[in-house]
C-alpha cells in the first residue's frame, strides 16, 4: 500500500516538474520570437511579420483588438496580442518596455512620474464619451449639471428632487482607479469628490450596465460604446443629448481620448499597426464601435502638466 | 547494473528532492517579494501600521504621496463576512459529516461523498454568477430593499464554497476515530446519540477544528465570488443587509488602474501582505490545534 502510494506520488511530481519544463521552455521561446520582429522591421518589408505586444484600458481594449483582426489579413504573418488590464497596467507596461503599445484612457502624465511621461509618445486614436445613465423605470430624462453634482455628492437621494418619482436614487460607481469614473469626475462633476460610504461599486462596465438595468432607481455612468442597446436610460445634461454630435461640437463636454502609447517614437510593425488605426479606412469600424472620430472634433484638449 | 542501480536508487530521490526544494523556495520567494512591496506603504510612504489597520479613511494617492491608506472597512469586512460564513457552514458540514460516517456510511460513500467533492471542484465564478442571479434578487425581494447586495449574500455564498472544505476534513477526522471507543461506549449501554456526543465528537475534534480553520482560511482569500455579490460599497454595514467591502474585493478592483510604485499601489501590496500573514496566522493555529490533539492521546 505504501508502496503504491510513493509510485503515485512520485508519479504527480513527475508530471508536475516535467509541465514546469516545459512551460518554461514555451517562455523562452516566445521571448526569442521577438527578436526577428525588430531585424524585420529594420528592412521594413512590404507585408509585416513579427509580433506586436498591447495591454491596458479594457474600454478600448475591443477597438484595438477588431483592428489587429482586420489588419492580420493584410499581414498574415504578424502576430499582434491585445490584452487589457486598465490603463494603470498599460501605461505601466509600455513604461518598463515590456509591451510595444500601452492603452488608456487618460494622459500618461495623470498616471505616471514626469520623467516616466516624457518618454512616452501619444498616438491618440479617438475619442469616448460618457454618458451618466439610470434604470429605465426612472422617469427622468435630463437634469442640469448642478442637479447631476449634488446626486453624485449625495446632497440629492431621491428621484423626486430632480423631476422624478419618489424613490431612493442608489448609485452605482466605477473603482476609484477607473479611467472612465476619472473622466466623468472631471467633466460631469467638475472634480467635486463623489459622495463614499453611500455607494456601490462595480468593476466591470458590462456588469455595471446589468446591474443599474435590475436595480430600481439606480444611477451610474458608461462610455457610449457600451450604450448601443436600450437596456439602460441615458441622460441629457443642460438639456444636451449625450451623441457624439454634440461631443464634436463641444456642446457635450464628457468625453477623454482613447491614447495608444509607445516607449519612443513607434517603430514597425506599431508603426504601420498604428498608422492603419488612424487611417480613414479604419473609421467605419470606430464609429460601429461605438467610438467618436478624432479627426471630427472641433475642440481640443491638452494634456495635464505632470505632478511631481 | 550500475546504470540500473543509479535509476533505482537515486533518480527517483533526486527528483523528488529538486522538486521539494522548489516548493520551499517558491514559497519564500513570493513570501518575501510580498513584504518588500507591502512594507512600502509603512517605509517609502511613512504611514503607521496603526493607521492601516485601524483608520477607515481610504484616500490613496495616484502620484506622489499624502493619501490616506486605511484599510479597516475592508479589514472589517473580510473577517464579517468570513466568520459569518463558518457560523452558517459549520452546523451543516458537522452534520452531514456525521451522516456519512456514523449514521449512513454506505449511503454516504456512495453519494454524499462524491457529491461534497464535485462541490469542491465548481470554480468560485461560478458560485458568484448564481450568487449574483439568484440569491441577490431574491435578497432583495423577500426584504423588500432596492438591492440585494449585502453582507449575508456574500456569507451565504460563501458558505456554500467552503461547506464542502469543513465537510471533508470532518468526516475524515470521525472516520479515523478508534473502532474500540464506539465499542467500548456501546458495551457501556450508551444509545448511538451519546456514543457520537460523548466519544465520537471529542475524540475527533482537533480533526474538525482543523477543518474549521481551513474553511476560515479559505473563506478568507476567497475574492471573486464575494466580490460579486457583497456591493462594494466603501463603508461599514449597518446591518446583516447593506453592503460592505473586503480586502480581496478592493485588491482585484484596483489593482489593473494603478501604476507600480505609486502610494495607492503600494498600499494595495499592502493588504495583500496582510492577507498572506492571516493565512500564515491561521495555519499555525491548525499546527497547535494539531499539536494539542496528539498530547491529549
Amino acid at each position: 500500500m505504501k508502496k503504491l502510494i510513493a509510485a503515485i506520488m512520485a508519479g504527480a511530481l513527475l508530471t508536475a516538474s516535467f509541465t514546469a519544463c516545459s512551460g518554461n521552455s514555451g517562455a523562452a521561446s516566445s521571448s526569442q520570437a521577438s527578436q526577428p520582429a525588430s531585424s524585420a522591421a529594420a528592412s521594413s518589408a512590404a507585408s509585416l511579420s513579427g509580433s506586436i505586444n498591447i495591454s491596458g484600458s479594457s474600454a478600448l481594449q475591443p477597438l484595438v483588438q477588431a483592428a489587429a483582426d482586420e489588419f492580420k489579413k493584410t499581414n498574415s504573418n504578424l502576430s499582434i496580442t491585445v490584452n487589457a488590464g486598465g490603463s494603470g497596467t498599460g501605461l505601466q507596461n509600455v513604461s518598463d518596455k515590456t509591451v510595444d503599445i500601452g492603452n488608456s484612457d487618460i494622459f500618461a502624465t495623470e498616471k505616471l512620474s514626469a520623467d516616466k511621461a516624457s518618454a512616452l509618445v501619444d498616438h491618440i486614436v479617438c475619442v469616448v464619451g460618457v454618458a451618466a445613465v439610470i434604470n429605465p423605470q426612472v422617469n427622468v430624462t435630463n437634469v442640469t449639471k448642478q442637479q447631476l453634482i449634488d446626486i453624485f455628492t449625495g446632497k440629492i437621494t431621491n428621484w423626486k428632487s430632480v423631476g422624478g418619482q419618489d424613490q431612493k436614487i442608489v448609485i452605482i460607481n466605477r473603482p476609484k482607479s477607473s479611467g472612465t469614473r476619472t473622466l466623468f469626475k472631471q467633466f460631469g462633476l467638475d472634480g467635486k469628490d463623489e459622495v463614499t460610504g453611500t455607494a456601490l461599486t462595480e468593476d466591470n462596465s458590462g456588469l455595471l450596465k446589468q446591474n443599474v438595468e435590475q436595480t430600481a432607481g439606480s444611477i451610474a455612468y458608461l462610455a457610449f460604446s457600451y450604450l448601443t442597446d436600450n437596456k439602460v436610460k441615458s441622460l441629457s445634461i443642460d438639456g444636451v443629448a449625450p451623441t457624439y454630435d454634440n461631443v464634436y461640437t463641444g456642446k457635450y463636454n464628457i468625453w477623454g481620448y482613447e491614447h495608444m502609447y509607445t516607449n519612443g517614437e513607434a517603430k514597425d510593425p506599431a508603426k504601420s499597426f498604428l498608422d492603419f488605426i488612424k487611417s480613414s479606412d479604419f473609421e467605419k469600424t470606430i464609429t460601429d464601435k461605438g467610438y467618436g472620430l478624432y479627426s471630427k472634433m472641433t475642440v481640443k484638449r491638452d494634456a495635464p502638466a505632470a505632478k511631481s | 547494473m550500475r546504470n540500473s542501480k543509479f535509476k533505482k536508487e537515486y533518480l527517483g530521490r533526486t527528483i523528488v528532492t529538486i522538486a521539494g526544494l522548489f516548493i520551499i523556495l517558491l514559497t519564500l520567494a513570493i513570501g518575501a517579494f510580498l513584504f518588500y512591496r507591502g512594507s512600502a506603504t509603512f517605509t517609502a510612504d511613512h504611514h503607521s501600521i496603526a493607521e492601516f489597520l485601524f483608520s477607515a479613511d481610504w484616500n490613496p494617492a495616484e502620484q506622489g504621496r499624502g493619501g490616506k491608506v486605511g484599510a479597516a472597512i475592508f479589514f472589517f469586512g473580510s473577517v464579517l463576512i468570513s466568520v459569518l460564513a463558518l457560523l452558517i457552514a459549520t452546523p451543516f458540514s458537522l452534520a452531514a459529516a456525521l451522516f456519512m460516517t456514523e449514521i449512513s456510511p454506505k449511503l454516504g460513500r456512495k453519494f454524499l461523498q462524491p457529491a461534497v467533492e464535485i462541490f469542491v471542484g465548481i470554480p468560485s465564478v461560478v458560485y458568484g454568477w448564481v450568487g449574483l442571479t439568484i440569491l441577490v434578487p431574491f435578497l432583495a425581494k423577500t426584504f423588500h430593499l432596492p438591492y440585494g447586495y449585502s453582507v449575508l449574500a456574500g456569507a451565504i455564498v460563501l458558505a456554500v464554497m467552503i461547506f464542502p472544505t469543513i465537510t471533508s476534513v470532518a468526516a475524515d477526522a470521525v472516520r479515523s476515530v478508534p473502532q474500540e471507543y464506539r465499542e467500548a461506549s456501546y458495551g457501556l449501554g450508551s444509545t448511538r446519540w451519546q456514543l457520537i456526543r460523548k466519544a465520537v465528537l471529542p475524540a475527533a475534534m482537533p480533526g474538525i477544528l482543523t477543518g474549521v480553520v481551513l474553511g476560515l482560511a479559505r473563506a478568507f482569500g476567497e475574492a471573486l465570488a464575494v466580490a460579486m455579490v457583497i456591493g462594494k460599497m466603501q463603508a461599514f454595514p449597518k446591518n446583516l443587509l447593506s453592503p460592505t467591502m473586503n480586502l480581496t474585493a478592493e485588491l482585484t478592483a484596483d489593482m489593473g488602474n494603478t501604476t507600480a510604485g505609486s502610494e495607492w499601489n503600494n498600499a494595495l501590496w499592502s493588504m495583500a501582505l496582510l492577507l498572506l500573514l492571516i493565512s500564515f496566522l491561521f495555519i499555525l493555529l491548525i499546527r497547535l490545534i494539531g499539536k494539542m490533539g496528539a498530547e491529549k492521546k
